[in-house]
């Protein structure tokens, strides 16, 4: 790629959202809104690289994609009304159109961009295309991009955000910002997209790559977008903490092998503090905004529990437990239940910890769960009942699909005593 | 990836130690800092006061000798520093080339060099890290 190429691409990135929200006011469609967006970008490929790049590359593409706009909303003026307007009439209207637009998208308003933020995570879509089109409209990310984060193939992904967009287009999804209690039902579709994608560069479910930090990254970016656009969303503000406190132990995650690394067992000083310290300042604004019993909150919290601990050995687990409970109060779920089983585990010891993991034994939603047996097994081990533990530890590693895990679970295997 | 957009500004080598921007340079500042924060690549920014105000600790043999400022010989000082993370180099540089300048002043773009890209030995020796005052702040 040449220089060019890279700074256009750079510029579409941090222009694009704004340019799309600014088109979808005036066209009410977001597909639409991107396609005419799109076409400045292949104007400024086309041009720029002639050219050169302009002084004000926002306002350029923001003139080319105008110019588009106002040519596609000609047209289906034209075809609406061809039969019953005189020539003259059409192109009085026409200018008229033409000096809405200039107004209209002359001034990008923060709304605008929160509004493509709902309506890109509209739950009418499905959770995956949702996903997708959130990475492309809001961060500017290409297909080609996306289906990589993914791996999917290109055009797998290039699908996905078709069939998206179309739904979007079909269901006549109105481009605004809801209000009242569809408001709270719609900022939790939108946090529930930016956490999977967090979660899908943080863990990768499967493949042999263990993460992928470029994805986490553009889901903080995102969680720090809806906080300058939700300021008084205390949950918004703890999802943001969480994701900082979690991507904070990135580099411990990794040994020097490209292996997993568990939390219990990472280099501490590869902690990001200044990330921790991010977000543990998000959290505590998000208690004081009184959203310190919500779901997200909850998580922070335990997460920050780990930050907070200098060494491995002094994890206020009591504490991990009682944040557990409320979590389970508000939004059970065998998941959190596990893990509330594995805190027991270290706050009163491994036969209570085992005891909490086999009420979760018939537990459906987990029986394909591969963390249930090698936590069970985990437990075992410690116990000193190592055959039951041995067993328990080789169904994990045939049910995972991450190759780093399956590593991790059979180099605990060789450690276990005969 | 995180980088540092170090701002040189000038003539701010001979400022008065109480020397400030101006009403006018400060709203466009707050204009610019927005649009980082509402794009949400902003992580930290501060001013630093003149050299003047400063000092500056010189190691010409090994040893330490401090110099109060102003500094005659410094031709270009920093100003202050924006903490942005993006996703590349360019988008950085595209960035730094938005921000409100004046004739003749100077942004460099640094990228932050993550822990994790440190050689195991270099790692070992930053052990302790966690003993640092940055750290304990996160402990409230």
């Amino acid at each position: 790629m040449s220089d060019v190429h890279r700074t256009i691409e750079a510029v579409w990135r941090i222009e694009s959202t704004r340019l799309i929200a600014a088109i979808a006011r005036v066209s009410r469609d977001v597909g639409i809104a991107e396609e005419l967006a799109q076409d400045a970008l292949v104007a400024a490929l086309e041009q720029w690289p002639e050219d050169g790049i302009p002084q004000n590359p926002a306002a350029w593409l923001m003139t080319a994609a105008k110019r588009r706009a106002i040519d596609y909303l000609r047209r289906g003026r034209l075809l609406e009304q061809k039969h019953e307007e005189v020539a003259r009439e059409l192109e009085f209207r026409q200018q008229q159109l033409a000096d809405a637009m200039d107004q209209a998208l002359d001034q990008v308003v923060d709304d605008d961009v929160l509004r493509l933020i709902f309506t890109a995570c509209h739950p009418v879509v499905a959770m995956e295309g949702r996903i997708a089109l959130t990475l492309r409209l809001v961060c500017g990310l290409s297909t080609t991009e996306i289906a990589r984060a993914f791996l999917v193939p290109e055009k797998t992904m290039g699908q996905r955000i078709f069939r998206a967009k179309k739904t979007l287009s079909e269901a006549h999804v109105p481009f605004e910002t809801p209000r009242g209690d569809e408001l709270r039902r719609r900022v939790d579709s939108v946090l529930s997209v930016v956490y999977l994608i967090f979660n899908e560069g943080y863990t990768a479910t499967s493949g042999d790559e263990w993460m992928r930090p470029a994805l986490c990254a553009d889901a903080l970016r995102l969680g720090r977008i809806l906080f300058g656009l939700l300021p008084g969303e205390s949950e918004v503000c703890a999802l943001l903490a969480l994701m900082e406190l979690q991507a904070s132990r990135t580099a411990a995650r990794r040994g020097r092998n490209g292996e997993a690394v568990l939390l219990l067992e990472q280099d501490r000083s590869l902690w990001d503090y200044s990330q921790i310290q991010r977000g543990i300042a998000a959290l505590a604004h998000a208690q004081e905004l009184g959203g310190g019993a919500g779901n997200y909150a909850l998580q922070a919290a335990i997460v920050a529990c780990h930050a907070r601990a200098r060494t491995a050995e002094e994890t206020d687990w009591e504490r991990i437990v009682l944040l557990y409970d409320a979590l389970r109060r508000i939004s059970p779920s065998p998941v959190v239940a596990l893990n509330r089983a594995v805190a027991v585990g270290f706050a009163h010891g491994p036969a209570a910890g085992l005891a909490a993991v086999d009420e979760l034994l018939r537990e459906p939603a987990l029986a394909d769960y591969h963390l249930l047996p090698g936590i069970r097994g985990d437990l075992l081990m410690k116990l000193g009942r190592f055959p039951e533990a041995r067993e328990e530890i080789e169904r994990a590693v045939a049910m995972t699909r991450n190759l780093r895990e399956q590593e991790l679970l059979t180099k605990k295997l060789h450690q276990m005593p005969k | 990836m995180r980088f540092m957009m170090i701002v040189i500004p000038k003539g701010y080598e001979k400022a008065a130690p109480d020397a400030g921007p101006n009403a006018e340079q400060v709203t466009k500042m707050m204009q610019y800092n927005k649009s980082l924060q509402k794009a949400g690549v902003l992580l930290a920014l501060d001013g630093l006061l003149p050299p003047s105000a400063g000092a500056r600790v010189s190691y010409a043999d090994g040893k330490p000798t401090v110099t109060d400022g102003p500094f005659p010989e410094a031709k270009e000082v920093v100003g202050g520093y924006w903490i942005i993370q993006v996703r590349s180099r360019e988008e950085a540089i595209e960035w730094a080339k938005r921000a409100p300048m004046s004739n003749n002043e100077i942004i460099e773009v640094r990228q932050i060099h993550e822990m994790g890209d440190f050689p195991e030995d270099v790692q070992k020796a930053a052990e302790g890290f966690t003993d640092l005052p940055n750290a304990a702040a996160a402990r409230p």
